[in-house]
């Protein structure tokens, strides 16, 4: 940057930064882990249950999940953060962002599942009951096994959305990745720098992924 | 839970609200209108066989998607600050926006334009159409057809997406005035809700839109 004729070299970067920076990404990975393990058992749950409830409790399951996938996720954090706040129940950034994560990936998940589970011929579970399998054995042995392999490129674009979304906890005061990369922009004002790295760390996870997936969902469908 | 509801807090702003419903709107619209603009020339590029073009689109579909739509909407509004152009919060949320439409709508546009056999133009152009009438009439209505309801899946995205104004301190949109309020009256869970709902109510009335659109000019499905 010049400035008075000079070229200044100090930029206001110190190491320091890039090591509060990788906490910020060691954050981002662990909110991820965790929201998508609570997710997808949540998704798997409700996704296996909704092809046997009644359809009246189906319709208000159905209308919850709707709701939750059309309302942004930042929306959600902060209003979830201020039922708590009222409540006088304070939960740490983390617990909150955890569970709209799970529950905001559980939703799109259970509607995976449910593809899955539909994906599963259905002459094939009866032919594997009237061999005398019982519904959790039809399940196990005939549904995951098959389902899964249509359900699991789904899955993983979930994951990859997922990960994006972390960035949006900053609003309820969680230093994720994004968040620590903006505040130490307002200190030493090197926004494409740091918005470099960040987003270069973002993209070199979410890029193999999906190109993996890519690749994976063409082995299957052929 | 010891905790007073105020909703007439709520009630007493509902014009600057709906007015909020409104630039979340126009925002969504535009941005898909030029999103689809710009994807189009991505999806060719994409396909192109000079290698440069092939590049561009590529690097474009990729950060578009596999960068979270905050990062984008930072780059806009932190990024282009230092090269001393200063955008609004408005048009960086405009401008991210339209930059991650475009990024997606160009990888539907391209499964769309993949799916239409190459025989196709080899017909058309045999019969004496030039390249540019062979797109025009023949493979482009087609790929519409496909594009139809994946794009409109990709504008839900951006009515969602469209809410991360706020961070940068836009005061218009939705998320915006619900921000700006429940600062002024402290009263977030009220205010948030009201958010909530709006998003809702703007989802289910963009599907509804473009269900019965679609089967309008394409038939059931």
């Amino acid at each position: 940057m010049e400035s008075n004729g000079t070229v200044e070299i100090i930029t206001g970067l110190h190491i320091g930064d890039f090591f509060f920076m990788l906490q910020g990404a060691k954050r981002t990975i662990i909110l991820t882990l965790v929201s998508i393990s609570l997710g997808t058992i949540l998704g798997l749950f409700i996704g296996i249950l909704r092809g046997v409830f009644n359809k009246y409790v189906n319709y208000i399951f159905g209308l919850f999940l709707d709701f939750v996938r059309s309302v942004p996720l930042i929306i959600q954090f902060i209003l979830v953060n201020a039922y708590f706040g009222i409540s006088g129940h304070a939960k740490s950034p983390f617990f909150i962002g955890v569970l709209v994560l799970s529950i905001y990936s559980g939703a799109y998940i259970s509607e995976v599942v449910r593809a899955g589970v539909l994906a599963v011929p259905l002459t094939t579970r009866r032919a594997a009951r009237s061999l005398g399998l019982s519904w959790f054995h039809d399940l196990f042995y005939i549904v995951f096994p098959i389902g899964s392999r249509a359900v699991f490129p789904s899955w993983i674009n979930i994951v990859i959305g997922l990960f994006k979304d972390t960035s949006l906890i900053a609003v309820i005061g969680y230093i994720e990745l994004l968040r620590a990369g903006e505040i130490i922009i307002t200190r030493t004002w090197e926004p494409i720098l740091v918005l470099g790295c960040v987003g270069l760390f973002y993209f070199i996870i979410c890029y193999p992924i999906s190109k993996w997936s890519e690749r994976f969902e063409k082995k299957v469908l052929t | 839970m010891n905790y007073t509801f105020h909703w007439n807090t709520v009630w007493n702003v509902k014009e600057a609200l709906l007015k909020g419903a409104l630039v979340t709107l126009e925002l969504t619209i535009a941005s898909m209108l030029l999103g689809a603009f710009l994807g189009i020339f991505i999806a060719f590029g994409k396909n192109s066989s000079r290698k440069l073009f092939v590049n561009i689109a590529s690097s474009w579909i990729e950060v578009a998607r596999n960068t979270p739509c905050l990062f984008q909407i930072y780059m806009i509004y932190f990024g282009l600050g230092q090269f001393g152009i200063n955008v609004s919060s408005y048009f960086s949320v405009l401008i991210a926006l339209t930059f991650n439409n475009a990024g997606y709508l160009a990888e539907i546009i391209r499964g769309g334009l993949k799916s239409i056999p190459v025989t196709q133009m080899t017909t058309a152009r045999s019969l004496g159409m030039k390249i540019s009438n062979v797109y025009i009439y023949v493979i482009l209505p087609q790929v519409f057809k496909i594009v139809y309801y994946p794009s409109t899946n990709q504008m839900m995205w951006a009515l969602l997406n469209s809410s991360l104004g706020m961070v940068v301190g836009l005061s218009s949109d939705i998320a915006g005035v619900t921000s700006f309020e429940q600062a002024r009256t402290f009263r977030a869970f009220e205010f948030f809700t009201a958010a909530a709902i709006l998003y809702y109510a703007i989802a289910k009335l963009i599907m509804f839109l473009s269900k019965t659109l679609g089967k309008k000019i394409y038939g059931t499905d």
